[in-house]
């Protein structure tokens, strides 16, 4: 075929670099805000000196306990579970050919919060420590998060099975998803009914999703998952962006549709049982945040991919931080405020339509 | 002949639909595949390309068995334009260079949007370029999917009812486009058809399907009252107006049965 007289056409080139800038604009943005995180909360630190300390620069002693301990590792966790999540939503939207699509569609974070509560109230794994509430103690988080996370596992595991025997199609996916939320809901409910006060307690602390909970280790898990995940995510845009032109265009172009499915469901599932058995559940993210970037950048998951993952970082971030000192001295969970807000921001989105 | 045909069955779980397809394609050619609905056309035509997999047969792209070719290779030998075509907030720039992605490595290179603003050129589409396909109508998202299907570079183009859906003009113009490309760029195109008059004027030969079995298959001459009433079980008459060959139903199936 002949394609001599094409030429790069400009304009084209204008709009993706506006795209490019709204990916870099987000960026600083984290940035920004990181540092601000770091520096509100029971005791206010000056933006200096959080610079200063995180560049590395030893300011003071408190400063240093204080950023290095607690502060610094809580924004952490809140970027990459908010990264993790918005990714794990995109892919999720996109390969399940659903706008309803979210990290906790094939029911996920229930199968996380039923292996919690088989390991409060029958491995006795004990009550969870809260920071607001000293009644609820936990004796053994560790085998607490593996508990979930095993179940997640499981979760995906079935899914996996039902999708290989009906051929991976994205309803099949949603409806084994449907069954097994409620399956595991019923379960926890079950287990819920024969606990004490205490691991009751303990059991409906977990599911309340806290980015405060990671520890150094557990933070760096988190991020080569999350990592892994979303550089996976990137090397695929293509085939997404094949798979949004609908199947039989996806397959004419050489993209293996069953094969992108199954892969790209069990990068989602795994992400989001890492995130969700370290951090509990964090609703809302994976839903609202590829939307919100749609509204911006558009559907192309050449932009649409970082732009969630970056996009996620903020929304959780700024969630946390605003959880942390909006009823101070009490700390908000930041699960409760991503629930509250992330309604009206998914209706208000819904009824706006058009791109800002 | 860029594509031959030969013994295909398929079968939608023990249901036969097509039984002992054999037929083969030269350049520079526009079949049309005809018959009733459900009969198979769509399905004979994504046997084509393997976007649904025969239970026998083979299908050879230039000699080679495509089952024996990975999905790359098909897909920048044929394109594929569907009945349906998927929107979203994409541009019609990136929605055509989406096609590009059987060529494409790890990152675009300038000869990608090269060949892109090439075919909008091509295709009279310049305006359309940063248009959202969302907000499009359907003769231009017709021709979106067949820019994107042309920027494949393909030998064979595959076309499933490229004018269902659009108001007379827009028809004309899609199949009188689809003529051109063919001539200009001595590739061939297969199309599933429901309106005959349109193949008779657009397409230089016809393979008319009855009960998954190639009833008829051959240039104009094929086109016969008796072969469409055995095909499709309706009378027609086959005229000239102004010069144009034109198949007409006799007797309406109502005014029969008055």
């Amino acid at each position: 075929m002949h394609f001599a007289d094409g030429e790069v056409p400009g304009e084209y080139l204008g709009y993706v670099h506006k795209k490019v800038l709204w990916l870099a604009g987000g960026m600083g943005v984290l940035l920004i805000l990181l540092v601000y995180s770091i520096s509100v909360g029971a005791v206010a630190i000056p933006l200096t000196d959080v610079f200063m300390t995180i560049t590395g620069q030893n300011v003071s002693h408190k400063w240093d306990a204080i950023i290095w301990n607690i502060r610094l590792p809580q924004a952490l966790a809140a970027i990459v579970a908010g990264c993790g999540l918005a990714v794990a939503g995109v892919t999720m939207q996109s390969i399940l050919r659903n706008p309803l699509g979210s990290p906790f569609t094939l029911g996920i974070s229930n199968a996380g919060a039923f292996g919690a509560a088989v390991s409060v109230i029958v491995l006795g794994t004990g009550t969870m420590q809260s920071r607001v509430a000293d009644a609820v103690t936990i004796n053994n988080p560790y085998i607490t998060t593996m508990m979930a996370f095993l179940f997640c596992l499981l979760a995906t595991a079935v899914i996996l099975l039902i999708s290989r025997i009906r051929n991976a199609s994205p309803e099949v996916m949603v409806l084994a998803g449907v069954a097994l939320s409620s399956l595991f809901t019923a379960g926890t409910m079950f287990l819920q009914y024969f606990s004490n006060d205490a691991q009751l307690a303990a059991v409906v602390f977990w599911t309340f999703g806290d980015v405060g909970r990671a520890n150094w280790p557990e933070l760096a898990f988190m991020s080569l998952i999350v990592a892994a995940a979303t550089v996976y995510f990137v090397v695929n845009r293509w085939n997404y962006n094949a798979i949004d032109a609908g199947d039989e265009t996806a397959k004419s172009l050489g993209v293996n549709v069953e094969r992108v499915r199954l892969f790209g469901m069990v990068a989602s599932a795994l992400v989001t049982a890492v995130i969700v058995s370290f951090l509990g559940v964090i609703g809302f993210v994976g839903l609202v945040c590829p939307h919100m970037v749609r509204r911006i950048i558009g559907d192309d998951q050449r932009y649409l991919v970082p732009g969630s993952c970056i996009m996620g970082g903020i929304l959780l971030l700024a969630s946390d931080t605003v959880a942390r000192v909006i009823i101070a001295p009490y700390v908000l969970p930041v699960a409760v405020l991503t629930a509250f807000m992330g309604a009206p921001i998914f209706i208000y989105l819904l009824l706006r339509g058009n791109r800002i | 002949m860029i594509l031959t045909v030969e013994d295909l069955n398929f079968f939608y779980r023990n249901r036969e639909v097509l039984n002992d397809i054999a037929f083969s394609i030269g350049k520079s050619e526009i079949v049309a595949i005809l018959g009733p609905n459900g009969v198979g056309k769509t399905t004979l035509l994504k046997c084509l390309n393997r976007i649904l997999r025969p239970r026998e047969g083979v299908v050879y792209l230039d000699g080679q068995d495509i089952f024996r070719l990975n999905g790359n290779e098909i897909a920048r030998s044929i394109g594929y334009v569907p009945q349906r075509v998927e929107t979203g907030k994409l541009t019609a720039f990136d929605a055509v260079l989406l096609g590009r992605k059987p060529h494409i490595g790890w990152e675009l290179k300038e000869k990608d949007l090269k060949i892109v603003d090439a075919v909008f050129r091509q295709l009279s589409m310049d305006h359309l370029r940063l248009a959202s396909i969302d907000e499009m109508s359907g003769g231009e998202l017709q021709k979106v999917a067949i820019a994107r299907a042309l920027v494949q570079e393909p030998q064979i183009l595959l076309l499933d009812e490229p004018t269902s859906n659009l108001d007379l003009k827009n028809q004309v113009g899609i199949l009188t486009t689809i003529a051109r490309v063919v001539r200009e760029h001595d590739i061939a195109a297969v199309m599933t058809m429901h309106d005959l008059n349109h193949a008779l004027r657009y397409a230089d030969r016809f393979i008319f399907l009855k009960c998954g079995r190639i009833y008829a298959h051959g240039g104009p001459e094929v086109i016969s009252p008796r072969t469409i009433e055995e095909v499709y079980g309706l009378p027609v008459i086959i005229g000239e107006l102004g010069g144009v060959t034109c198949v007409v139903p006799v007797n309406p199936p109502a005014a029969t049965d008055a």
